[in-house]
């Protein structure tokens, strides 16, 4: 497996550590509630098909990265900067 | 029997090799199958569940029967294909899974009782009495079982992996592979060829058919050298792929070293991870027996493997052949064996339709239905349009048509598709991205549209990756077309073979039906078909075949089971290559390494790191005898102790202190500049994840402290929690672990040896200050922090300078009384403190549970916040930080449980537990830390510590987990 | 028909042409009293106890693909009751008692083999997490014996004792830990359940679940409606994919855990041995093949199917342990699709749906536990209570903070 890391290029899967869905992006607030917090750490769609999960090029350049992938084929479709999405105005 | 003028064998290099004990001659070329077949060797092995003796059936490495362990100088390799091995002097083999010998086998009797060891009867009985299956009924099983014999010694072998990338990998070098290397080669691109054979060819060699009217092996030849030429190629033989996985990476075997006697500077095998941006799958077609009668003897073999003995090896497997085919593919084989001069007794062909028209006797419409000889065929019978028919023979050539190899196109999970012209499973097309099939292994049987193909797959591969290739001249060849009539089983009164490897006949097949085992999957777990070193490679068809039959559905809607890697057995040290003694993870050394090793200290392994246990002194004679000596020192005196491991994250930028803040509990941009403060870190799910000390070196510049084990945790969460949460922030986070050196000093007389290493003398330095200082000229770095409860300092410098500073300061500390102190000191020191370590945050502990609930800032939103308020994660029911005292010495205790006195001792009574245990000289107690229901209320309260696995019970008193100067007048002294 | 070695005899002699189905093949009906998605091991144990604990005789069970198709027929076999939690001590050692009597149980030789698990540490920190776990089992009832090196060494004298990177201190030894041949309990338990009246319907998928009211009416199928008041969904693996039909957003992520099974060898390992710093664990099956594992693929995956750095971590971590099986060959490997829970533990529950219960998340922990979990799960849906001993398999227990976390790695889900 394979994914190309927008600042490194194409690299072996080894170099990247997998985190989970990006529902991790959307931390609550700290007032939320429960359900919000649930909903945030635990409670998945678990899309057998088209996902956005995170991953972390931990020994590469240390970027964390959104994954645009199959999880049934393990089409890789599209990576992106976490970092980016955030200076370009998506609010967390 | 070797053919005078056949073969492509050096007969000017003889060979000598050993088999069952005894020598044997063979030429440089040959493999141990053929070798034995030149020597009249029919019997190679015994079958896995009724020990029937078996030949060879195939020349390559689906071969089901012929499995030897190769036996060399310091150890055996069980399993090893005889069609596969090639022998070279001195080679030892020996044949398995018989007792006493391969000849005469005592468990051939289960043979005998073949009508009770059908299909699964296993399930069905060895169940009374009980206690009998683990003490009889098992361990007979298990030893009638299984192959080859692994001999118990450590593989010390050599063994290796690589990587290796390419525009093309083209996996097979038959017509198909070699055209389409060929083509990508001309176009300038880079390309790998791998071939599991030792030589470049495939069929061609095996077949040598006419290429521009020469014989096929010129082309060959001249191709492979054009291609060696070239330096953007890479030729692979000896190259197995072995399995498909994501986004163009393969996985391949190269036996380096295997047909060689054994050579310090090759490895035997070498595992290969091919990142390719396109392949083309060239690995042809494997042939499939005809289930009929009693048609595992040796002497029963392939068609294609009689042809490729006697055309690769110059050898024929029987002196009066038989061939016994469903299609005309087979017809050459019994031209060549006459043309060679080697007897074809008849051709036995079962459709009726077929010509007649050849050198020897065609029985059309012919079926085999019995055969004789038990260790070696001796004759067949059978029945044709014309009547019955008994044949003396010595070898039966059988074709029942062939399956392309379809392995690598379903390991994505793509299932191949039924091609009724060729009754085979052929590729679907796309279902491994960036592979594309060609040739034979995409059912085109003809020389000729083999070459066509291979060429155009290649051309077509190229131009998706931006390269173009111009069509290469290809040599003529034939293009017959194949006609088959499928023939998969002869009915009659014996048991016809369809797995040989896991002695699975048509009645299995039949009768796993029979019990509702109708799915294709049923069938293989409930018969074992398929499963056996093969993998069915020639054997499932049939057998979907037959349970089509017997369920009345079609080959198509029965489907196949599904082909998963590897294609050929790989060995686990190849693929594990580099694992072997301390390879398996990385080793991280301080810089005081060989400072500390020379002092004797065992290191014991820290993570990744290496750390002193203890540093013994003459005279002393355990571990504890050390220990209590360097505690002592540390409290009397001071110690000094390498604390390099924990680590550390550079923070800076002017929203610092404001991401401490949202990453800690507790609040850091009050800190002032020049100050050290404690901070407890939780998960998002809160649970406590780390604890340790930030400094602020400046405004906007703070050094945070990790524990040795969540260093690399920690940076990852920083990262995350950075550029998902606020990566618009002005900050920077760096790992400088590996750049400082860093030494605790420790004890009453600490500040004393720091005066005498540092250049200039310890001013006003209180407890929690940090600062820069300077060493032997060189800038380093000043914490007052304390991990033993004395007074303690922690001086870091680059970690160039460490050894010399480590050396330095424990030659001064000696002076004075003090000295190094190791891993062991350090846990007694800290225990005696009521420091945790992760013997306490596991993770599965809240702040609140270590007594820290405080830490977590009401002020501020923190990461783990929120969920340290569920309701599960406080209260009462929650098991909370207490300290043990016990007056005696004991064994250690950790993991023991705590129990109410006088209460049952059982799971719902548990009260708690132990994490921590030491001896502690200064209090002449024992001292534990643990966790107990409702602890911080207990504190006085005698509890009951009971482990039964060191078989104690003990009473202890608890109290609060900070033993040692509670009130920490000696940390601010 | 019942088995024994009497009826292998006489079959044998009589040309086994009288061995009869192990089960029908049955159309599904218009209604049932409950019915089970999912026919895998835990679907299977469930229908089966639904039948002989509670009475009920009109049930179905539905299955997408074969029987005994998911995770059952492609795990490692380990059969073990060694965990330290409370919630989890209790459901596991229910789990291995009725492993125990599993064959007289179902009249079928599910060769469950007792042959001891032997769980190493390698620091003095790990030896203190695996007494506390030791001494868990003890409190309550099971077996464990701390082993020292030397320990280690009579039983499995060919691990690497000198030269391995991660030194080994000792071992946990579970002598009531073991294997189980994992295609005959799935098989077992669908003849057992058959012979009770219960309807095993294979190629018919659920494609809805029918709710009316807040109360479960029914289910939607490949092969038409059928109608039932009790609804259990038992799909590990697809767990998220039903429950969705019921609206349902689960605490799971999907996760690939490879595999692996070695050509035949004559018997050299002789016990389940657990490498915990390598994520390792190996055994010999009775059939000769070493079959073995590690950690997952870690990427949220339905593919069932794995990739290469964990294929060879795993054999590296094998070589640094016990190079002795080096020569050995990987003859193939094989992925599950791993429920994977926010601790690591599983869930048998009710849903906010009437008549509509959960058994899922089962990490990659599920095999051993299917008698149990089948136990439970049909006492929960004949009786609407929890089992006691799978009383703290709550659904909400990751929003109420009581987890039951034996790694200790906290709410991803793909550290368990």
């Amino acid at each position: 497996m394979r994914l190309t890391c927008p600042l490194c290029g194409p690299r072996d899967r080894r170099e990247f550590y997998y985190y989970g869905h990006e529902d991790y992006l959307q931390r609550p607030g700290p007032d939320a509630g429960p359900e919000a917090w649930d909903d945030h750490l635990h409670l998945r769609d678990n899309i057998a098909g088209e996902v956005r999960d995170l991953w972390y090029h931990e020994t590469g350049c240390a970027q964390w990265l959104v994954v645009t992938r199959n999880t049934v084929t393990h089409e890789i479709l599209s990576t992106e900067l976490v970092a980016d999405r955030k200076k370009k105005g998506v609010r967390a | 029997m070797r053919i005078l003028g056949k073969g492509q064998i050096d007969r000017n290099r003889p060979v000598s090799f050993r088999f069952d004990g005894k020598s044997y001659q063979g030429y440089q070329g040959d493999t141990v199958a053929s070798a034995l077949l030149a020597n009249d060797v029919r019997l190679m092995g015994r079958s896995f569940k009724y020990h029937r003796p078996r030949g060879v059936l195939t020349a390559g490495s689906e071969e089901p029967n012929a499995l030897l362990e190769v036996v060399g100088a310091t150890n055996q390799t069980p399993n090893v294909r005889a069609t596969m091995q090639e022998i070279f002097d001195g080679l030892n083999t020996q044949s398995q899974n018989r007792f006493p010998s391969l000849s005469f086998d005592f468990m051939g009797v289960n043979d005998l009782l073949s009508q009770f060891l059908s299909a699964g009867f296993y399930y069905k009985t060895f169940m009374w009495p009980r206690a009998f299956w683990e003490k009889l009924y098992e361990p007979v099983i298990r030893r009638a079982a299984g192959l080859g014999r692994l001999s118990g010694k450590h593989d010390e072998g050599h063994y290796e992996k690589a990587y290796a990338f390419c525009d093309l990998l083209v996996i097979g070098s038959g017509p198909a592979g070699l055209a389409a290397a060929l083509t990508a080669a001309r176009a300038g691109a880079d390309v790998i060829l791998a071939e599991e054979d030792r030589e470049l060819g495939g069929r061609l060699l095996a077949d040598e058919p006419d290429l521009d009217g020469a014989p096929a092996r010129d082309w060959v030849s001249s191709t492979e050298a054009e291609l060696r030429s070239l330096p953007n190629v890479r030729v692979m033989t000896r190259t197995t792929v072995t399995g498909a996985y994501d986004n163009g990476t393969f996985g391949a075997l190269e036996r380096v070293g295997l047909h060689t006697p054994a050579r310090a500077d090759l490895p035997r095998e070498c595992f290969w991870r091919i990142a390719a941006k396109r392949a083309v799958l060239a690995a042809g077609a494997l042939e499939r027996p005809i289930a009929f009668p009693m048609n595992d003897r040796p002497g029963i073999m392939l068609a294609g493997a009689v042809r490729s003995y006697l055309n690769r090896w110059g050898v024929t497997a029987g002196k009066r052949v038989t061939i016994f085919a469903n299609n005309d593919g087979a017809r050459q084989t019994a031209r060549q064996l006459m043309a060679a001069g080697v007897e074809v007794a008849a051709i036995l062909d079962s459709r009726t339709d077929a010509t007649a028209i050849e050198d020897c006797p065609v029985y059309l419409g012919a079926r085999v239905t019995d055969t004789s000889g038990r260790l070696g065929l001796r004759s067949i019978s059978g029945a044709h349009v014309g009547g019955n028919f008994q044949i003396e023979t010595d070898c039966l050539a059988m074709s029942g048509g062939w399956n392309p190899t379809v392995n690598l196109t379903c390991h994505l999970n793509g299932r191949p598709r039924w091609n009724v012209d060729i009754a085979a499973f052929v590729p679907s097309e796309g279902v491994v991205p960036g592979l594309s099939v060609a040739g034979s292994a995409n059912g085109d049987f003809t020389t000729h549209a083999c070459l066509a193909a291979g060429q155009a797959a290649a051309i077509e591969a190229l131009a998706e990756i931006g390269v173009t290739a111009a069509a290469v001249p290809l040599p003529r060849a034939e293009g017959v077309p194949y006609a088959i009539q499928p023939l998969w089983l002869v009915e009659g009164k014996g048991r016809a073979w369809l797995d040989f490897a896991n002695d699975v006949t048509s009645k299995d097949v039949k009768l796993s039906a029979q019990e509702g085992f109708t799915s294709v999957e049923h069938m293989k777990r409930y018969t074992t078909q398929g499963m056996a070193p093969d993998q069915g490679k020639s054997s499932n068809v049939a057998a979907l075949a037959v349970l089509a039959d017997a369920t009345g559905r079609g080959i198509p809607e029965t489907g196949t089971t599904t082909y998963r890697p590897p294609f050929t057995p790989v060995s686990i040290a190849a693929m594990g290559a580099g694992g072997r003694a301390m390879g398996f993870a990385p080793q991280r050394f301080t810089t005081s390494d060989q400072a500390s090793r020379d002092r004797h200290a065992p290191m014991i392994e820290a993570g990744l790191w290496y750390r002193p246990s203890y540093f013994p002194k003459p005279g002393e004679k355990t571990w504890r005898e050390s220990c209590d000596r360097e505690v002592n020192m540390v409290r009397s005196a001071v110690g000094v102790s390498d604390v390099s491991t924990l680590g550390k994250i550079d923070i800076q930028g002017k929203d610092a202190a404001r991401f401490l803040d949202l990453v800690y509990t507790n609040t850091f941009s009050n800190l002032p500049i020049g100050r050290v403060r404690y901070g407890l870190m939780l998960r998002e799910d809160g649970l406590v994840l780390d604890d340790g000390t930030t400094a602020r070196l400046d405004e906007n510049h703070f050094l945070m402290t990790t524990t040795t084990a969540a260093a690399g945790l920690v940076m990852r969460h920083l990262d995350f929690i950075h550029q998902t949460h606020c990566a618009d922030w002005d900050l920077r986070l760096i790992s400088v672990t590996e750049s400082w050196a860093q030494f605790a000093v420790a004890g009453p007389k600490a500040r004393a040896l720091l005066n005498a290493v540092l250049d200039a003398p310890l001013g006003d330095f209180p407890f929690m200050a940090c600062g820069e200082t300077q060493v032997g000229g060189v800038k380093g770095r000043l914490f007052r922090i304390s991990f033993s409860g004395e007074e303690g300092y922690e001086v870091a410098v680059p970690s160039r300078y460490g050894e010399s500073l480590f050396r330095d300061l424990v030659a001064k500390a000696e002076a004075m009384g003090g000295g190094p102190y190791g891993m062991e000191a350090l846990n007694v020191l800290r225990i005696e403190k009521g420091f945790i370590t992760h013997a306490e945050i596991h993770g599965r502990t809240t702040a609140f549970d270590i007594g820290m609930e405080k830490m977590v800032s009401p002020k501020k939103d923190c990461i783990g916040k929120a969920m340290a308020a569920r309701p599960g994660m406080v209260g009462e029911e929650r098991e909370q930080l207490v300290g043990l005292r016990l007056a005696q010495e004991t064994k250690a205790f950790g993991g023991a449980h705590l129990f109410t006195q006088g209460a049952e001792v059982e799971r719902e009574t548990s009260q708690g537990y132990v994490t921590s245990v030491c001896w502690s000289p200064m209090f002449g107690a024992t001292l534990a830390m643990g966790f107990l229901k409702n602890g911080r209320a207990r504190h006085g309260e005698k509890i009951r510590i009971v482990d039964h696995l060191r078989d104690l019970d003990l009473l202890a008193e608890v109290c609060d987990p900070v033993f040692h100067d509670p009130k920490g007048e000696k940390l601010r002294a | 028909m019942r088995y024994s070695g009497w009826k292998v005899i006489t079959q044998g002699l009589l040309g086994n042409k009288g061995w009869t189905p192990a089960w029908r093949e049955p159309a599904p009906k218009a209604e049932y009293d409950a019915i089970i998605i999912g026919g895998g091991g835990h679907g299977l144990s469930t229908a089966y106890y639904l039948a002989k604990n509670h009475g009920l005789r009109n049930i179905a069970v539905l299955e997408k693909g074969y029987l005994g198709g998911g995770n059952v027929g492609r795990n490692t076999t380990i059969v073990r009751a060694n965990y330290f939690l409370k919630g989890n001590q209790e459901f596991y050692s229910h789990s291995l008692k009725l492993w125990e009597g599993l064959e007289a149980e179902l009249n079928y030789n599910v060769m469950h083999s007792q042959r001891g698990l032997i769980n190493l540490f390698h620091s003095d920190g790990q030896r203190d997490a695996f007494a506390r776990r030791g001494n868990s089992m003890i409190n309550q009832g099971d077996d464990a014996i701390l082993l020292d090196r030397e320990g280690v060494r009579e039983h499995l004298p060919y691990l690497d004792f000198e030269q391995t990177r991660f030194p080994i201190y000792g071992g946990l030894l579970h002598p009531r830990g073991g294997t189980a041949r994992h295609d005959a309990v799935a098989w077992g338990y669908a003849r057992g359940a058959d012979r009770l009246g219960v309807d095993l319907i294979q190629n018919c998928e659920v494609t809805g679940i029918d709710i009316e009211n807040g109360k479960v009416v029914g289910v939607q199928t490949s092969r038409g409606a059928i109608k039932a008041k009790k609804v259990g969904i038992v799909v590990a693996g697809r767990s998220s994919q039903v429950a969705a039909m019921a609206g349902m957003r689960l605490p799971i992520e999907s996760h690939i855990l490879q595999a692996f099974v070695t050509e035949g060898l004559k018997p050299v390992i002789h016990h389940v041995i657990s490498f915990g710093m390598g994520h390792f664990y190996m055994s010999q099956s009775d059939k000769g093949g070493l079959v073995f594992g590690g950690d997952l693929d870690f990427y949220a995956s339905y593919a069932a199917r794995g990739n290469l750095p964990m294929v060879e971590h795993v054999m590296e971590a094998g070589m640094t342990l016990m190079p002795m099986i080096g020569r050995a060959k990987v003859l193939r490997s094989w992925g599950g699709i791993m429920d994977m829970s926010p601790d690591g533990s599983p869930i048998i529950d009710k849903t906010h749906i009437d008549g509509l219960y959960l058994d899922c998340g089962w990490n990659y922990g599920g095999f051993k536990a299917v008698p149990a979990s089948g136990w439970c799960m049909a006492h929960l849906m004949a009786t609407d209570q929890s089992h006691e001993v799978a009383r703290r398999f709550r659904l909400d227990r990751f929003r109420t903070g009581h987890l039951l976390d034996e790694e200790g790695t906290g709410s991803q889900h793909n550290l368990h």
